[in-house]
């Protein structure tokens, strides 16, 4: 190998590293708007549930 | 970590990448060659910016850990954590960079005799144990104290690596930075300060990042537990 060869691969292990950890905080940002959807769902399912117990006997949920 | 502190995130990942940008273009087109070493002397201008942040990464960390353990707030303990993570990860950069650049200047991939590598070699995997003894404890206090004194050990170990090279009598490892100021051209030495500067801001940004997601996860699973 070449210097020149040397060096474009100091930086190159350099760049890819970089690379690496920005391809692992972009799956970690998946997994974390996979769970915060889930738990939005869980959260709505709730206040659902909340509000069908709260309305008068007889009375459709969502017209309270 | 609040949002506004959050909404800096932006700005300091653009002002990174383009010092960095502007480092890489001064390194390569700017900065003259060097008259013995040639071109392969332009691996310093990575290599040693990088070694800088790890100490840099790990000199945050103890300071962390010396908060957690005066202040007595967790708060601390995942902050002095992520610092340590991006310390080891500069640190292995600087050990990958100096071998490739060992290869081409010495011939060598690495030399046991130099108390500069070994002393950095001992530093890192000093901040690698950090790891096993802390995912061997359970999560909680005990961990968070136990890591702490830990990571404020290992920060004596910084000034010790960093003069060794200045130390050691028989060395082929350069010293570039001696008491007569540094040993190179006024632009060389604008180039290296750029680097430093980008590589520093870069791992801030990353410590930032890596802090930001590790406070979202923590705070989901809290949510979980209240809504499960």
């Amino acid at each position: 190998m070449t210097a020149g060869q040397y060096v474009a691969a100091a930086y190159g292990v350099v760049f890819v590293f970089v690379l690496v950890y920005v391809a692992i905080i972009a799956a970690k940002l998946v997994r974390l708007q996979r769970e915060t959807t889930e738990l939005l769902a869980l959260a709505r399912g709730r206040e659902a549930a909340v509000r069908r117990d709260a309305a008068p006997p007889g009375e459709a949920p969502g017209e309270a | 970590m609040s949002t506004s502190s959050i909404r800096t995130l932006p700005g300091l990942a653009a002002l990174a990448a383009g010092l960095m940008g502007f480092a890489l273009f001064l390194a390569f087109f700017v900065a003259p060659e060097a008259a013995i070493e040639g071109v392969r002397q332009r691996i310093f201008y990575i290599h040693v910016p990088i070694a800088l942040t790890a100490y840099f990464c790990f000199g945050l960390g103890a300071w962390k850990a010396l908060l957690l353990l005066w202040r007595g707030d967790e708060r601390y303990d995942l902050e002095s954590y992520v610092a340590i993570h991006q310390g080891t990860i500069f640190g292995a950069l600087t050990l990958i960079t100096g071998s490739i650049w060992a290869r081409t200047s010495w011939g060598v991939w690495w030399a046991w005799d130099e108390d500069q590598l070994v002393l950095f070699l001992v530093l890192f995997l000093f901040y690698c144990a950090y790891f096993m003894l802390r995912f061997s404890l359970e999560e909680g206090p005990r961990r968070a104290r136990s890591s702490a004194v830990y990571g404020l050990f290992g920060v004596v170990l910084i000034p010790v690596s960093f003069l060794a090279v200045r130390l050691a009598e028989n060395l082929i490892h350069p010293t570039v930075f001696t008491r007569d100021g540094p040993q190179m051209t006024g632009v060389m030495f604008a180039t290296f300060c750029i680097a430093w500067a980008a590589l520093t801001l870069l791992a801030y940004v990353l410590y930032r990042v890596e802090l930001a997601g590790k406070r979202i996860d923590a705070n989901l699973r809290e949510l979980r537990e209240v809504l499960g």
